[in-house]
């Protein structure tokens, strides 16, 4: 175990953790937007910046990323690091105007919008947290999406923005997306589902009858596993 | 033909030497990229058609080399023994240049360089203002061999400092030597060479890789691109004795893709460098194994970062990576990595050679050896020149770049790159080096130097390098993404007359929360161009913002055009240049300009001879 201070208060953790985790494990909070448990951490948002001190040096790190260490004294509302928050926040909320998400976090930490800035009208409310991406790759394993562009022109999306070859319609990326800015939608029969522009058929559970999941994943799921696609057909809870 | 042993090389190095006479005249001419653009490769063929037909082959060499650093004036051609410097020569000037002046010491004035701020003539090449004060130890070399010959550059001792390690010295040795010379990176951070060896060869891992940042991405920089160009062997060399001290076996070399004449002559040595010997499986029966790839880069700024760089050499997208772990440890493939740029590999031979001693002798306290920086902007000498350590910005301008041209003072210089800062004239005489252009809001960066006069508006420039940013922000993390619009948003504003009372305060707050906040050093140092000018030029911030007006005459919103009723002759050139059609008068009567229509190109500024046009 590894003894350290965070926000005054003296707390251990387990080496090689995170000051993440040391943090929330003890009851202090610190906002996060892009971090999930089960994915790379990126730290791309920079929103759970906190400030170290070693020593006489202190500096601003991202606490997804920086394991603990011994000795380390660690200031999760510091002015630096109010300034790195703040700013974060101000440059989504005119990336994203409409994103509730975004504006109710911003209200918990006491952020306002910078009134310079112009909001953007073309984001949607893609803050570009890098989740989806990451949960396709990673965990679904067919990394349908990725990244085009650079800069402010960076987006989340296929290949050529056509519909992909590789994507299998779990919606996975929807489900992990912070904001709901991927949308994927049901038909009102439940036959098709619409995601990134690719229409698929859903398949009926050969008991209930209920359509529970695109063909597609279906025989991803079968071709991975080597269960009997007969055996799919029926849905997880008439198993 | 392969050498196998200390002795061989010697012995070839020898053969080469005896088999050169340093009498013999020899026509060099520049054949980098600068030169080239200008028809270089032409000419190398016409000097030597000019020689074959004559049959003067016996009397004269010719020598097509890199690049000299003075690319304004190419192509250039300087003739040995004397080193006659002759600038834009032409095809018709080679069988003239050959039978005048290499066999009969006549010379020919048309094709001297004329000292702008003297009007003298200059004859040799080491009188030329603009070589006398630099001191070109690592650049120097290019003049003197070409890039595609390893004779050459065994010739001017190439592969004696690798020799000097592989017989005797241990890897702690040399790593003591460097550090001992206390070597700082040339690629931006300045870090301390030494040590970064020293903890890659401490880190645990195999293999351990050593790596050449050729990606140079920084505009108008080319200082790497010229010593890849046009002394391939001594990066080469540098290399191989950074990964006998490191304990690697494997490199690789980082090329921009733009770069395809450096990819060719680095390429065409590694080959010969294998041919020989000098590099592959235990070389020089030392024991000792390296090789290198060469991998061109991925197109982007960014890909010069360290840990984009690698990214992009594992084929993944060129990001950077937020880690808290020295690429020392865990670089390239997760192995221990030891990434140096291209300047700093070619100071290790010299330093090899001729001792840390040596090298500490040269430069200030903390920066030793030289640096070479590429010279631009408002400046009558451009290129690329090579200063020691601790030269004052003033001696850099004024003598070796010949001051501002005619009709402009100067106002700033900013060094550092797109990233880097603006100094005013109040620090032109301070020594420069890596600490101290970092305490006055700059930095040394790759080399970059633009000169600016009083035409320059510095909220302008600032909008300039942080649009530069913006476009190559890889768009990973929020505040730089993000971030670096909106302050260019602001100086859009702020430049076209709709700046609001606060908005510095608001870029400085932007700019402190961009460099604690950021992921990479990119958005952590593009606040500089604007805290920079910020700091030394604020009234010209608050000349903007609150009287709307841009002191330095530039921001085509904030200005008008006037013709100054005195100083007009009525010439008409203004009228008949003018695209907007916007300026009439009778001949030889004053003449107005009609605000309405007036677009703001500045064209009639720029043509009139009697200084008549004047902005407000
Ligand atoms: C955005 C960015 C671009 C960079 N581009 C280059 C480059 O083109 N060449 C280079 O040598 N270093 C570049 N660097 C610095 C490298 O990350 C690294 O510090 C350097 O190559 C180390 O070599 P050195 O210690 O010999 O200077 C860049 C850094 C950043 C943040
Ligand atoms: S600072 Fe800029 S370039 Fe670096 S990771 Fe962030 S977005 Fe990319």
């Amino acid at each position: 175990m590894v003894n350290l201070t965070i926000d005054k208060k003296k707390v251990q953790a387990e080496e090689g953790s995170t000051i993440l985790k040391a943090a929330q494990s003890n009851g202090i909070e610190i906002p996060t937007l892009c971090y999930h448990d089960e994915l790379t951490t990126s730290g791309a948002c920079r929103l759970c910046s906190v400030e170290i001190k070693k020593g006489e040096r202190t500096r601003i790190v991202t606490s997804c990323i920086y394991q603990v260490e011994k000795g380390l004294i660690v200031n999760t509302q510091s002015e630096r690091v109010m300034n790195v928050r703040r700013l974060v926040l101000q440059l989504l909320m005119a990336r994203c105007p409409e994103s509730e998400i975004i504006r109710e976090l911003a209200e918990k930490v006491g952020v306002k919008p910078q009134p310079r800035f112009k909001p953007d009208e073309d984001k949607g409310e893609c803050i570009l947290c890098r989740q989806c991406v990451e949960v396709c790759e990673e965990v679904v394993e067919v990394s349908a999406i990725g990244f085009s562009y650079r800069g402010a022109d960076k987006a989340v999306g296929t290949p050529f923005v056509e519909p992909s070859r590789a994507c299998i319609g779990c919606g996975a990326c929807a489900y992990v997306c912070p904001t709901g800015h991927i949308k994927m939608e049901e038909s009102d029969s439940g036959k098709e589902r619409v995601i990134w522009d690719k229409t698929f058929k859903m398949v009926a559970c050969k008991v209930c009858g209920r359509y529970f999941a695109p063909q597609e994943q279906l025989e991803y799921i079968g071709k991975k596993t080597g269960v009997p696609l007969s055996k799919l057909y029926t849905c997880v809870n008439c198993r | 033909m392969k050498i196998k042993s200390f002795k061989e090389l010697k012995s070839l190095r020898e053969k080469i030497s005896n088999s050169r006479d340093p009498e013999k005249n020899c026509i060099t001419i520049c054949a980098g990229t600068g030169c080239l653009a200008y028809g270089a490769q032409s000419l190398v063929n016409k000097f030597k058609a000019e020689i074959e037909k004559d049959n003067l082959e016996e009397e004269i060499d010719i020598r097509s080399t890199g690049c000299h650093g003075f690319c304004e004036q190419g192509p250039v051609v300087v003739i040995y023994p004397e080193k006659v410097f002759y600038r834009r020569v032409g095809l018709d000037d080679a069988a003239e240049v050959i039978h005048k002046t290499v066999l009969n010491g006549e010379i020919l004035d048309r094709l001297l360089y004329t000292d702008p701020s003297s009007g003298e003539k200059i004859i040799h090449e080491d009188d030329v203002p603009f070589y006398k004060k630099q001191m070109r130890l690592v650049f120097g070399m290019n003049g003197q061999i070409d890039p595609k010959s390893l004779e050459d550059y065994l010739a001017i001792g190439g592969y004696s400092a690798l020799a000097k390690v592989l017989n005797g010295m241990e890897p702690g040795a040399v790593i003591e030597e460097v550090k001992k010379a206390n070597l700082r990176g040339r690629g931006g951070g300045g870090f301390s060479a030494g040590w970064k060896w020293e903890s890659t060869r401490k880190a645990k891992g195999d293999p351990k890789y050593v790596i050449c940042n050729a990606d140079e991405g920084d505009p108008g920089a080319y200082m790497d691109r010229s010593l890849l160009e046009g002394n391939p062997h001594s990066i080469l060399e540098g290399m191989m004795i950074g990964a006998y001290a490191i304990g690697s076996n494997e490199g690789y070399i980082y090329v921009r893709n733009e770069y395809p004449l450096a990819v060719k002559n680095v390429t065409i040595a590694i080959e010969k460098g294998r041919e020989l010997g000098v590099l592959g499986e235990d070389i020089l029966d030392s024991g000792f194994s390296f090789d290198i790839k060469v991998n061109r880069g991925g197109g982007a700024f960014v890909c010069g970062e360290s840990s984009a760089l690698f990214a992009s050499l594992e084929g993944r997208t060129g990001e950077p990576r937020a880690k808290y772990i020295h690429a020392t440890d865990r670089g390239l493939n997760n192995k221990p990595t030891n990434l140096n740029n291209v300047e700093t590999w070619a100071n290790v031979p010299l330093i090899i050679n001729k001792g840390a001693e040596w090298y500490q002798s040269i430069g200030t306290e903390n920066s030793k050896g030289t640096k070479i920086f590429s010279l631009v902007g408002k400046i009558n000498n451009t290129g690329l020149v090579e200063i020691p350590m601790g030269m004052t910005l003033r001696e850099i301008i004024e003598d070796i770049g010949g001051g501002t041209p005619k009709g402009g003072k100067f106002k700033a210089v900013q060094t550092g790159g797109p990233s880097g800062g603006c100094i005013p004239e109040q620090f032109l005489d301070m020594p420069i080096d890596f600490d101290a252009l970092t305490k006055v809001g700059s930095m040394m960066g790759s080399g970059g130097m633009i000169v600016m006069d009083d035409r320059t508006c510095m909220v302008d420039v600032a909008r300039y390098f942080l649009k530069f940013l913006e476009g190559e922000s890889c768009g990973k993390c929020v505040p730089c993404r993000e971030g670096v619009r909106r302050m260019r948003e602001i100086l859009d504003d702020i430049c076209e007359g709709r700046g609001r009372e606060g908005d510095v305060e608001i870029l400085e707050s932007i700019s402190h929360a961009l460099i604690d906040g950021s992921l990479c050093a990119l958005g952590a140092t593009a606040p500089n161009p604007v805290l920079s000018t910020i700091k030394y030029f604020r009234e010209e911030y608050s000349a903007h913002i609150q009287e709307k007006k841009c002191p330095a005459g530039v921001c085509k919103e904030l200005i008008r055009y006037k013709i100054d009723e005195e100083n007009c002759n009525g010439c008409g050139v203004c009228a008949r240049l003018c695209p907007a059609e916007c300026i009439s008068g009778e001949k030889k009567q004053p003449h107005v300009i009609d605000q309405e229509k007036c677009i703001k190109c500045g064209s009639c500024r720029e043509s009139c001879k009697f200084d008549a046009v004047i902005v407000e």
